[in-house]
């Protein structure tokens, strides 16, 4: 085979990839398919990178296989062990290292070409695109994974003139990228300024960002970690870095669209806002103690039981206190008895988006009776119990009813439309917007104090009993 | 070169538009794997990887390279893996008296 029969090879490879990618991405229509949509892009990847081994470029083997044994070890222990309460920080974690791969990868190519004494302006430009996103998702995401584990300040850490740093930083990153495409040799130092100031912007446009706004951030760097990919393709002009890469960002600006208007949010806000500072307002009742009703385990079940319809709102409380397994014996107790079971899930539920869903999934919870907003919401008016567990804000009347409330707006689940609500909480403390609720208040609403995992294990013998 | 570059945008135009048409039917019962499941495809860098870790060349480059791999190597099968974890957990309603 001649050298242009190994690189069409090649491309025809890619191209097959490419469909495969797509393909597999169309059967997560439905989570019947999906699992073979993600089998076919495994394959995908397969091929693609088995092909490019023969590259006629490769000379030697040892660096490549020593990486590739050291990634799949990583790989498999981290895919196997983690909880999936704890998926979101694994995905930033991925998130991190897909812009870190990119970043490397498109240095990598800097540093050979500059060797070689020339480097295309094209190049050249795609290159510094590529380091930069890489090395700002890397930081930043890594940051975000931080937040949500609890290893840096969920709070906003906020300095005064914090915006007019980063700007600089950016405009900086900016001139020393188009100085180093004008003239790139012997500049390295240059470059690896390039690279530590995009590093630490990554830092810089994280920390003032909530722990409740994580969502959105990680939503966002899963988008930069494809587009990184995408500009890193571009530089090696390689077709199936360019495809992939447009497929994963497109796929993470899509994800933090549906999350920050599920928080009524504006990505701008959510970046530049730092919103979720604590202490900040406690807006709506000025600390006048208002009346609500406590209820014991024994008469929620009785309603329950009794009931024909009954709506469990899970929130991310209830994966906190581990609930799920209990809450799923009670929706089959139920069911068992004749009542019509369904779980409402609000975009935010969990720390990312779908996580409820998963967590549900994980304990049994069929994913036909899991019903988004949308959904659902209309059903609440035709429901006899709601039954409100470990979820706050997206419950809270006053973003519909009361304008002026900081979260007035956001979309929620209309729980307080339901005949009777149940309210499992450990106490009538305020959710992670740090806002009195006025579904707790309500005549219809019971509130059920204690853990939710005891709470919801208190109303399965209970209702077992009757 | 300004050529290929102007072929490559293209590329990644029409590939956004098709990322933005497939996935959007995603519904968000799956919106987890999916962003699993992305991380692993933006682990597709290991193609780029792996010839720039195979060229026996300036020391620095090939170790970046060999970093490069590293990473991408992980999210491609920690990515793929915990994704089949999840969409294994998927089921459907069974029926209310099956072996309950």
């Amino acid at each position: 085979m001649s050298d242009q029969d190994y690189i069409n090879l090649i491309n025809g490879s890619y191209l097959v990839a490419a469909v495969l990618f797509i393909v597999g991405l169309m059967l997560l229509r439905t989570p019947a398919t999906a699992r073979n949509g993600n089998r076919l892009s495994a394959l995908a990847m397969l091929i693609a990178a088995s092909v490019t081994l023969v590259d006629r470029n490769i000379v030697e083997y040892e660096f490549i296989i020593g990486g590739v044994v050291v990634g799949t070890v990583i790989g498999v222990l981290m895919a196997r062990t983690v909880q999936m309460t704890a998926m979101p920080q694994m995905v930033a974690l991925f998130n991190a290292f897909g812009g870190g791969a990119s970043a490397l990868l498109a240095g990598s190519e800097f540093i050979r070409l500059v060797d070689a004494g020339h480097v295309d302006e094209d190049v050249g430009a795609t290159v510094m695109l590529g380091t930069a996103i890489g090395a700002l998702t890397l930081t930043g995401s890594l940051v975000a994974g931080g937040k949500l584990v609890g290893w840096v300040s969920q709070n906003p850490i906020l300095f005064p003139g914090r915006n007019l740093v980063s700007g600089l930083i950016g405009v900086l990153i900016v001139a020393m990228g188009v100085f180093l495409v004008v003239d790139p040799i012997d500049n390295e130092l240059i470059f690896g300024v390039l690279v530590a100031l995009a590093l630490l912007l990554g830092i810089l446009l994280v920390t003032p960002i909530g722990g409740a706004d994580m969502p959105v951030v990680v939503a966002l760097f899963n988008s930069y970690s494809g587009l990184a990919a995408a500009a890193t393709g571009f530089a090696l002009d390689n077709n199936i870095l360019i495809i992939a890469g447009a497929l994963v960002g497109a796929s993470g600006l899509i994800l933090t669209r549906i999350m920050t208007r599920a928080m009524n949010r504006s990505l701008i806000n959510v970046m530049f806002g730092g919103f979720g500072a604590s202490g900040t307002e406690v807006v709506g009742v000025g600390g006048e103690v208002r009346p609500y009703r406590s209820v014991q385990p024994q008469d929620a079940a009785m309603m329950l039981a009794y009931a024909s319809s009954v709506i469990f709102v899970p929130g991310y409380g209830l994966a906190v206190a581990q609930a799920q397994h209990e809450l799923r014996s009670l929706a089959d107790l139920l069911q068992a008895r004749g009542v019509d079971v369904k779980y409402a899930i609000h975009p935010v539920a969990g720390r990312m988006p779908g996580h409820m869903n998963v967590l549900l999934a994980e304990a049994d919870v069929p994913y036909d009776q899991l019903y988004d907003l949308d959904q659902i919401n209309r059903d609440f008016d035709q429901t006899d119990v709601a039954v409100v567990v470990g979820a706050n804000d997206v419950v809270n009347p006053a973003a519909r009813d009361r304008e002026g409330s900081p979260i007035y707006g956001m979309p929620i689940l209309n729980v307080d439309h339901a005949q009777s609500v149940i309210v499992l909480k450990r106490s009538m403390a305020s959710g992670f917007a740090g806002i009195d609720n006025d579904l707790f208040y309500l005549d219809r609403t019971s509130m059920l104090f204690g853990d939710a995992k005891q709470s919801v294990s208190a109303l399965v013998s209970e209702v077992e009993d009757l | 070169m300004l050529e290929s570059l102007i072929l490559s945008l293209t590329v990644f135009a029409l590939a956004m538009f098709i990322g933005y048409t497939v996935i959007t039917k995603v519904p968000p019962t799956l919106h987890t794997p999916l962003m699993s499941g992305t991380n692993a495809i933006s682990g597709v860098v290991i193609v780029g990887a792996l010839v720039a870790a195979g060229m026996t060349d300036s020391g620095l480059s090939q170790w970046l390279a060999t970093g490069a791999v590293v990473l991408a190597t992980i999210n491609v099968v920690g990515g793929f893996l915990v994704t089949d974890r999840m969409l294994r957990m998927f089921r459907r309603r069974e029926r209310p008296d099956a072996g309950k």
